[in-house]
C-alpha cells in the first residue's frame, strides 16, 4: 500500500487509511472541528490521488474502528459476501469508480458488487466522485423495498408526510396530515416526530394516524419516531403501527449514546414483523446524518462521510423499508453552508444506494446556518434526479416542533411535475380517485383538505 | 394561541377553491403549522411565500443575536462565559461551549452554594431571546416547587455562549446531585424564543448523551413556562428519588 504522493513539487505522506479517507473528503466544518480534515486544498487533492490507488482490500482490512471493540464494524465485516469480495479485492478505488460509472454496468451488477464492499470502501469511492458523478451513478441504481406498498420503482418519487405538532395534539397532527394528503404527500410514510417520548403519547399518535389511514383507506405506512424502546413498549401495550423507527450512528459508542444495540434492533424488527400492522417484509425505518458521531465524541478520528457510511452498513443488516439522511439538521458545526449541504446530501444518498438501501433525504437546514429555502430547493432538484427515493413533506417546509426547515408539500408536487415522476402506484390511484392528482400534476381538488370530510371524520381526531 | 404570531400565520390563509372554509379555519386553529395557504399550480401564493421569508429572517436574527448585558442581572443571576470568544465561535465550536477557564470556574465556586440537591442555571444556547421570554416565569416556579418539596436548590446563574454539556463541568464543580440546564433552543420560524430543560443525575465528563432527561419546546407557543416548570420540578423529584436520569430512568419506569 502506497501512502504518499508528490504534487507540484511537494511530497504528501499519510499515516493511515483512515487519515487518507479523512483528508480526501470534501471540506466539511465537522471534519475541521474534529481536526481530521485536509489542511489545504492541495493536501486534499493529494489524498484523493493516494486513495485512488488503494484497493478494495486495503479499505476492508483497515476499518475505522477495530473489529474487536465495535459492533458496527463486526456487522459490516461479518455481513460481507466473501465470494464477491474475493473477486474484487484487488481492484483499486479508481477502477471501482470507473466501473460504477460505465454505461454497461447495470444496477443489478452494482448491487451485487456492493455486497462485497465494506462501508469504508463505499465512502472511498464517493470521495473520488464529483457532484455530477454522484447523480449520474445514483440515477441508474434501482432499489426497492416493500412494507404495505413498494418504494423505489422506476419513475417514482415518494414522500414522507411529517405533520409534527409542538405538543403532539392529535387534532393539530390530523390537520397537517389532511392538508399534506391533499397535496399528494404521504406515500412513503405518515410519520410523526413526537415532542413527548412516552408510551402513552406514542399510542395516542399511532391511533390518530391509523384512524385517518383506515377511514380514507390510504395505501401507505404509519410510524411515530419515538425511541425504539418506547415503540416496543407501545406494541406490548397493544398499539399498532407499520414501521419501527430508530436513529442510527456509525460506531458502537455513538449507537450507545442513542441507546441502541444490535440485539435491540433485531428484537424490535422481530416484534414489528410479528405484532405490527404491516405486511412487510421491510418494517424498519432509520434516520442518520453526518456529524452525529462527532457530537457524541465517538468518531474515532474518522471523517463524517465514512462514519455516515458505517450507519448504512449497520442499517442494511436489518433490511429497512426507509432510510433517510437528515442532512442539514446537525447544524453548521458539522455541515456549514449551502455548498457543504449540497455535497453532503449527494454523498449520503449515493452512499446509501451503494449499500443497497432505499434512500431518502430530509433536505433541511437550521436557522443558525447561513442557508435558506432557496438552497434546500436547489438540492432537492439535484437529488430528485439522483434517484433519491423520497423527501419530507412539511407544511410550507416549516417544522413547528423540530424547529428547522425542510421541503414543503408544494415542493413534493413541484418536484414530481418538473421531473415527470409520480407517487407510489397504489397511492397515485388513491389520489386520482380523489381528484388530488391528475395527468401527472396536482388535480382539481388539490390543496383542499376539507373535502375529506365528505367521507366522514376519523373518530375523535378532528 | 391567541397572539400576534398566530395572527401572522392566519394572514396567509387562503380560502380560494376551499369547499368548507369554516372547516379550514377550525383546522388552522388546531396547529401553528403553515396549512391552508393555497397554491398556484405546485407553488406558493405570494402572501405565504413572503410571510415565510420574513419569519426566516427573524429566526436567523435570533440565532445570531446576544443576550443583552443587563438581562441576567435583572433576573437576579450573575453571569459567566464559556471558552467561546464570540457568537461565531460558539456556533462552530461546540467543544469550546462546554468548558470554562479557571477564572470563571473560581467565580462560579465562590458565588454558589456548594453541594445542593439541585443546581439550576440558564444559558443562551442557540436562542438569546429565549432567556428574557421564559426565565421570569420558568425559574421561580421550578425553584418554589422544589423548595416546597424540601429539596435544596443551588444559586442560579447565567452562562453566555452556553452548550448543554456545560452540565458535565458544573455538576462535579459544585458537587450537585442533579443539574438542570435551561437553555435556548435552535429558533424555529414561529418560535424564535423556545427553550429546553436538560436534567442529569450526577453529570460527569464521560456521561452518555442519553443520560439527560429533556423537556423541550418551552415557550408560549409550545408548553407554557409555568406548566413546564411544574413538570420539570416533578421530574427532578423523581430523578433525585431514583438516582438516575435519561434513558435509564425511562427504562426503569416502563
Amino acid at each position: 500500500m502506497i501512502r504518499r504522493t508528490t504534487l507540484l513539487g511537494h511530497t504528501y505522506t499519510f499515516g493511515s487509511v483512515k487519515e487518507i479517507l479523512a483528508k480526501a473528503s470534501e471540506r466539511k466544518s465537522g471534519d475541521q472541528l474534529a481536526g481530521v480534515g485536509a489542511e489545504s486544498d492541495l493536501e486534499r487533492a493529494a489524498a484523493k490521488i493516494v486513495l485512488s490507488d488503494l484497493t478494495v482490500g486495503d479499505l476492508r482490512e483497515n476499518p475505522s474502528v477495530p473489529y474487536e471493540t465495535d459492533f458496527v464494524t463486526r456487522i459490516i465485516q461479518d455481513d460481507l459476501d466473501k465470494d464477491v469480495y474475493e473477486a474484487i479485492r484487488r481492484q483499486t478505488i479508481a477502477e471501482l469508480r470507473e466501473w460504477i460509472l460505465a454505461p454497461e454496468t447495470s444496477s443489478e451488477m452494482i448491487l451485487r458488487v456492493s455486497r462485497g464492499l465494506t462501508s469504508e470502501a463505499i465512502s472511498a469511492v464517493s470521495k473520488l466522485m464529483g457532484n455530477l458523478d454522484l447523480i449520474y451513478a445514483g440515477k441508474k441504481m434501482r432499489i426497492t423495498a416493500t412494507c404495505n406498498t413498494t418504494i423505489g420503482e422506476p419513475g417514482v418519487l415518494a414522500s414522507r408526510l411529517q405533520p409534527n405538532h409542538p405538543t403532539d395534539d392529535p387534532t393539530g397532527i390530523a390537520a397537517s396530515l389532511l392538508e399534506g394528503l391533499s397535496y399528494g404527500v404521504g406515500d412513503a410514510v405518515l410519520g410523526v416526530n413526537p415532542a413527548i417520548d412516552t408510551v402513552d403519547s406514542t399510542l395516542a399518535v399511532w391511533q390518530a394516524l391509523n384512524e385517518i389511514k383506515d377511514r380514507y383507506e390510504i395505501p401507505t405506512q404509519t410510524c411515530v419516531l419515538s425511541h425504539i424502546t418506547t415503540q416496543m413498549n407501545a406494541v406490548l401495550k397493544g398499539g399498532k403501527a407499520d414501521l419501527c423507527f430508530q436513529s442510527l450512528a456509525g460506531s458502537q459508542k455513538a449507537c450507545e449514546a442513542f441507546g441502541v444495540t444490535p440485539d435491540l434492533l433485531a428484537e424490535a424488527k422481530d416484534l414489528f414483523l410479528r405484532e405490527g400492522s404491516a405486511k412487510g417484509p421491510n418494517v424498519m425505518y432509520f434516520e442518520t446524518g453526518q456529524g452525529s458521531e462527532l457530537s457524541s465524541s465517538a468518531h474515532y478520528d474518522a471523517d463524517q462521510v465514512t462514519m455516515e457510511c458505517r450507519c448504512y452498513g449497520l442499517a442494511r443488516h436489518y433490511q429497512p423499508f426507509l432510510v433517510n439522511t437528515v442532512v442539514g439538521f446537525m447544524g453548521p458545526e458539522y455541515v456549514y453552508d449551502a455548498k457543504q449541504l449540497t455535497r453532503a446530501g449527494l454523498e449520503d444518498v449515493f452512499n446509501g444506494h451503494l449499500h443497497g438501501l432505499p434512500m431518502g433525504c430530509d433536505v433541511c437546514y437550521t436557522n443558525h446556518m447561513p442557508t435558506d429555502q432557496n438552497d434546500a430547493e436547489a438540492l432537492a432538484v439535484l437529488l430528485a434526479d439522483a434517484g433519491c427515493h423520497y423527501f419530507m413533506g412539511v407544511p410550507q417546509g416549516d417544522d413547528v416542533m423540530l424547529m428547522y426547515q425542510s421541503t414543503g408539500f408544494h415542493d413534493i408536487a413541484a418536484l414530481r411535475e418538473i421531473t415527470g415522476k409520480r407517487p407510489i402506484r397504489e397511492f397515485e390511484d388513491w389520489l386520482t380517485r380523489r381528484g388530488i392528482w391528475e395527468d401527472g400534476r396536482l388535480g382539481r381538488n388539490a390543496g383542499d383538505p376539507t373535502r375529506f370530510f365528505d367521507d366522514g371524520r376519523p373518530g375523535g381526531t378532528i | 394561541m391567541s397572539d400576534d404570531k398566530l395572527e401572522r400565520t392566519e394572514r396567509a390563509l387562503d380560502f380560494s377553491g376551499i369547499q368548507a372554509p369554516e372547516e379550514l379555519l377550525r383546522m388552522k386553529r388546531a396547529t401553528p403549522a403553515r396549512i391552508g395557504i393555497g397554491h398556484v399550480g405546485a407553488r406558493y401564493k405570494t402572501a405565504a411565500a413572503l410571510r415565510f421569508g420574513a419569519d426566516h429572517a427573524a429566526a436567523n436574527d435570533a440565532a445570531f443575536s446576544e443576550v443583552p448585558e443587563d438581562i441576567p442581572a435583572r433576573l437576579g443571576f450573575f453571569s459567566v462565559q464559556t471558552l467561546c470568544r464570540d457568537k461565531a465561535e460558539m456556533i462552530t465550536r461546540p467543544d469550546l461551549g462546554r468548558y470554562f477557564d479557571e477564572e470563571q470556574k473560581a467565580r462560579i465556586l465562590s458565588s454558589c452554594r456548594y453541594a445542593p440537591d439541585v443546581q439550576i442555571y440558564c444559558g443562551d444556547g442557540l436562542c438569546a431571546p429565549s432567556i428574557a421570554a421564559n426565565i421570569p416565569d420558568l425559574y421561580p416556579a421550578i425553584r418554589d416547587e422544589l423548595v416546597f418539596r424540601g429539596i435544596s436548590v443551588g444559586t442560579p446563574f447565567f452562562v453566555r455562549y452556553c452548550r448543554v454539556n456545560t452540565a458535565r463541568v458544573i455538576g462535579p464543580l459544585l458537587n450537585a446531585e442533579v443539574v438542570c440546564v435551561l437553555i435556548g433552543e435552535r429558533p424555529g420560524l414561529l418560535t424564535s424564543e423556545s427553550m429546553s430543560a436538560y436534567i442529569a443525575y450526577r453529570p460527569h465528563p464521560d456521561m452518555q448523551e442519553n443520560a439527560y432527561t429533556v423537556v423541550s419546546n418551552i415557550s408560549r407557543f409550545g408548553t407554557p413556562p409555568v406548566e413546564a416548570a411544574a413538570y420539570i420540578a416533578s421530574l427532578i423529584g423523581e430523578i433525585l428519588e431514583k438516582k438516575k436520569s435519561g434513558l435509564s430512568l425511562k427504562q426503569n419506569e416502563e
